[in-house]
C-alpha cells in the first residue's frame, strides 16, 4: 500500500469567459456576477482525485481539500469541487480581502494552508482565467518555503517525492522534488470528470469550513487593496472587433485573398 | 538617478532582440546594471557597453540551470540589493514570470507581468481579460519587478557607450534547498520557420484540416509565416502542442493571422484577437470566427489555401 496523501487544491471562482467581462469593480476589478469554478482549476482537482484514488481514496485516509479565497459566491467553486469528488471544502472569505493582488492573495492563501496544516501537496491551475498572471503558485511556494513545479503536464508521487513532466518550446524536461511541494498543472495533464448524480448527492453531506482573516491570523492591513503591492490606475475597454468583408468562394477566393493581402501591404 | 537591474539568462553568443529591448527600457528608467546567468562572452559584454550598461553581475554558482527558478530568484534578490535597484526588469517568458513572482516576495516588491510599455514614473501598461482592456498599473512598493513582453519597443543603443566592469554576487544558500531539480531534458528539433510567439504573420489550422497540415504549411511558407493551431488540432496529434494558440497555448499579436478550419471558440480567440488583421477561411458561414475576421472566406480550406499559396508564389516571381 502506498502512502496516503493530504492534498489541497486551490480553486478560484472567476467570471465566465463565455460572457463579456468588465472591469467595473472598485479599483478596476472584474465584475463577478456570472462566475464559475475556473475551468483550468478543474485539471488540478482531477489530478488530485486521481492521486487519491490510486491510494484507495477517502476510505484509506486520503484527503482532497478544495480551498477557495473569494467573496460569498466563491463558495460555489468549493461546492462544485465537492461534487466532483473533493473530500472537504474550505472557503476563505473576508471583506478585507477585496482587491487583493497576487502578492496579497498568496499571503492569505499561504496562511490558510498553514492553518489547515500537514499538507503533502498543493495543486493549482496553470493560471486563473481572469488574472492570467500565473504568479500565485510561485509566490505561494516562496512564502511557504516549498519547491514549486509549474506547468506540469504529468505528475506522479512515490515515496515522498514527486516527478513531473514539463514542456517548453524548445525542450521537454523531467523534474523531481521532495514533498511537500506546490504544483501547477496544465490542461494537458488529464480530462476532468463531470460531477455525476451520486457525486452531487454525496457533496451535500460533505463539510465546508469558512475561514476569516482572524481565523488564519492575518491582519486586514496585509491584504486587500491596502495590502497589495500593485495598483491599477486606469483601465480602458478596447473597441470590440467587428466583422469585415465576408465572401463565398466561387472558385477564385484564393486569388481574392491575395488581392486583399496586397491591398493591406501584407505580402 | 534610480538604478535598474536587468536580468539576462544565458545570453549565449549574442543578445536576443528581447534582451536589447529590456536594456533600452531599463536605460529610460535609470542607470542599468545587468545580472546575467551562464557564460558571459566578449561579444555580449561589448553589446552591454553599446547599450550603456554601467556594470555586470554574475552569480557565484554555476548550477542555477539545474533547478526550477528558486535559486535564480534568490540570486536576483541579492543582485538587486547589491545594485540598489528600484526596478527589476525580466523577460516575459513563463520562466521569467516565475522568477519575477518569487523575487517579488523576496524583495517585498509589487510584480507586474505582460508589460508592453513603462512610463518614466514606473507606470506599466498592459492588456488584460484576453486583450479586451488596456490598463495602467503601478507598484506601490519601493522596488518594482516588471516582465516585459517581446516586440514591445524598438531597441536603441545608448548615445554614449560605457565600459561596464563585472563582479560576482554570492547566491544565498537557501535558494536551492527548496527547489525542484531538473533530472533530464530532451531538445526538440527546430522547424526552420519563424518563432510563433513573435512572428509577423501566423497561419493557423484547426480541426478542419482533418489531419493534413500540408496546405497550412504551404501558405505559411509562401508568406514566410509561423504555423499555429487550435487545441482540437494539437489534441488530435496532427501537430505539436507548441503550435497551440489560445488561452492555454500561446498568445500572439501578429500583423496578420490567417485562421483556417478553426471555429473561433472563446479559448482560441483569447490567444489571437489582438492580431492587426485577421483572415478566416471556414466552410460554415455561421462560424463565430467570422465575427472578428477582417476578411472572411466561406469555403473549403483545401481549395482556398493552395490557390492563395500558388498566387503568392506567382506574384513574387
Ligand atoms: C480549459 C480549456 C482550454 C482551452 N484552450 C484552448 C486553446 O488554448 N486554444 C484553442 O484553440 N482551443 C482551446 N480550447 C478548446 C476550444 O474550446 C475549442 O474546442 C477548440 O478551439 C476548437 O478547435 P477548432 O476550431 O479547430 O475545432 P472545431 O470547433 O471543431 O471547428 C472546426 C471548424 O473547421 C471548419 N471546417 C471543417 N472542415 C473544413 C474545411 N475543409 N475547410 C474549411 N473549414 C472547415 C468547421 O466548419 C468548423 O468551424 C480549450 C478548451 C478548454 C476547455
Ligand atoms: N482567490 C483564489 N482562490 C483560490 N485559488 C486561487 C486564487 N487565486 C489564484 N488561485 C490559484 O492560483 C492559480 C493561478 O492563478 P493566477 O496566479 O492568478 O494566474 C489558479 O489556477 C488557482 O489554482
Amino acid at each position: 500500500m502506498e502512502e496516503t496523501l493530504k492534498i489541497i487544491v486551490l480553486v478560484k471562482h472567476v467570471p465566465d469567459a463565455q460572457f463579456d467581462r468588465h472591469l467595473n469593480g472598485e479599483g478596476y476589478t472584474t465584475d463577478r456576477d456570472e462566475s464559475i469554478l475556473s475551468e483550468l482549476d478543474e485539471y488540478a482537482l482531477e489530478a488530485a482525485l486521481q492521486l487519491a484514488e490510486a491510494r484507495g481514496g477517502a476510505k484509506a485516509g486520503n484527503q482532497v481539500i478544495a480551498l477557495s479565497m473569494g467573496p460569498a459566491g466563491a463558495v460555489n467553486a468549493v461546492k462544485k469541487s465537492l461534487q466532483m469528488g473533493a473530500t472537504e471544502g474550505v472557503h476563505l472569505t473576508d471583506s478585507a480581502l477585496a482587491g487583493s493582488d497576487a502578492a496579497a492573495t498568496s499571503l492569505a492563501l499561504a496562511a490558510a494552508i498553514r492553518h489547515i496544516g500537514g499538507v503533502d501537496l498543493v495543486l493549482t491551475g496553470m493560471a486563473s482565467t481572469d488574472g492570467e498572471t500565473s504568479l500565485v503558485p510561485a509566490q505561494l511556494a516562496e512564502r511557504l518555503g516549498l519547491p514549486q513545479v509549474t506547468f506540469a503536464s504529468s505528475l506522479t508521487v512515490d515515496g515522498g517525492r514527486l516527478t513531473a513532466r514539463r514542456d517548453a518550446d524548445t525542450y521537454s524536461e523531467t523534474v523531481e522534488a521532495p514533498l511537500p511541494a506546490v504544483v501547477s498543472v496544465t490542461d494537458q495533464i488529464n480530462e476532468p470528470r463531470y460531477p455525476n448524480f451520486k457525486g452531487i448527492i454525496a457533496a451535500k453531506r460533505k463539510s465546508i469550513t469558512t475561514l476569516s482573516l482572524a481565523d488564519i491570523g492575518v491582519d486586514a492591513a496585509q491584504v486587500g487593496r491596502s495590502g497589495s503591492w500593485t495598483t491599477v490606475t486606469t483601465a480602458a475597454e478596447r473597441p470590440p472587433r467587428t466583422a469585415g468583408t465576408i465572401i463565398t468562394d466561387e472558385g477564385d477566393a484564393g486569388i481574392k485573398l491575395v488581392d486583399f493581402l496586397a491591398a493591406q501591404k501584407l505580402l | 538617478m534610480a538604478n535598474v537591474l536587468v536580468f539576462i539568462d544565458n545570453p549565449g553568443d549574442a543578445l536576443k532582440k528581447s534582451s536589447l529591448e529590456l536594456l533600452t527600457v531599463g536605460r529610460d528608467l535609470g542607470e542599468t546594471v545587468v545580472a546575467v546567468n551562464g557564460e558571459l562572452r566578449p561579444a555580449v559584454l561589448a553589446a552591454f557597453a553599446e547599450y550603456g550598461v554601467t556594470s555586470v553581475l554574475q552569480p557565484s554558482a554555476a548550477d542555477l540551470d539545474d533547478y526550477l527558478v528558486a535559486p535564480k530568484a534568490a540570486y536576483l534578490a541579492a543582485a538587486a540589493t547589491a545594485a540598489g535597484a528600484s526596478t527589476v526588469l525580466l523577460e516575459n517568458s513563463s520562466e521569467g514570470k516565475e522568477i519575477a513572482a518569487r523575487l517579488g516576495i523576496r524583495l517585498n516588491a509589487g510584480v507586474i507581468t505582460d508589460v508592453v510599455a513603462v512610463d518614466a514614473d514606473g507606470t506599466a501598461h498592459k492588456s488584460v481579460l484576453a486583450g479586451s482592456y488596456t490598463t495602467a498599473a503601478k507598484a506601490t512598493t519601493p522596488v518594482s519587478v516588471l516582465t516585459l513582453k517581446a516586440n514591445s519597443i524598438t531597441p536603441e543603443p545608448a548615445p554614449a557607450a560605457t565600459a561596464p566592469g563585472t563582479s560576482t554576487v554570492e547566491v544565498p544558500a537557501d535558494g536551492g534547498s527548496a527547489a525542484a531539480r531538473i533530472t533530464s531534458r530532451e531538445h526538440k528539433v527546430a522547424s526552420g520557420r519563424p518563432d510563433l510567439a513573435d512572428a509577423r504573420i501566423v497561419v493557423a489550422g484547426g480541426r478542419g484540416v482533418d489531419g493534413d497540415f500540408g496546405p497550412v504549411e504551404e501558405l505559411a511558407d509562401a508568406l514566410g509565416a509561423a504555423v499555429g493551431a487550435s487545441r482540437a488540432a494539437t489534441d488530435a496529434g496532427w501537430i505539436s502542442h507548441d503550435a497551440q494558440v489560445g488561452q492555454t497555448g500561446k498568445t500572439v499579436s501578429p500583423q496578420l493571422y490567417v485562421s483556417a478550419g478553426i471555429s473561433g471558440a472563446i479559448q482560441q480567440k483569447a490567444g489571437m484577437q489582438t492580431a492587426k488583421v485577421i483572415v478566416a477561411i471556414n466552410k460554415d458561414a455561421e462560424s463565430p470566427i467570422f465575427e472578428i475576421a477582417d476578411f472572411g472566406i466561406i469555403g473549403d480550406l483545401f481549395d482556398v489555401l493552395p490557390q492563395a499559396a500558388q498566387e503568392i508564389k506567382k506574384r513574387k516571381g
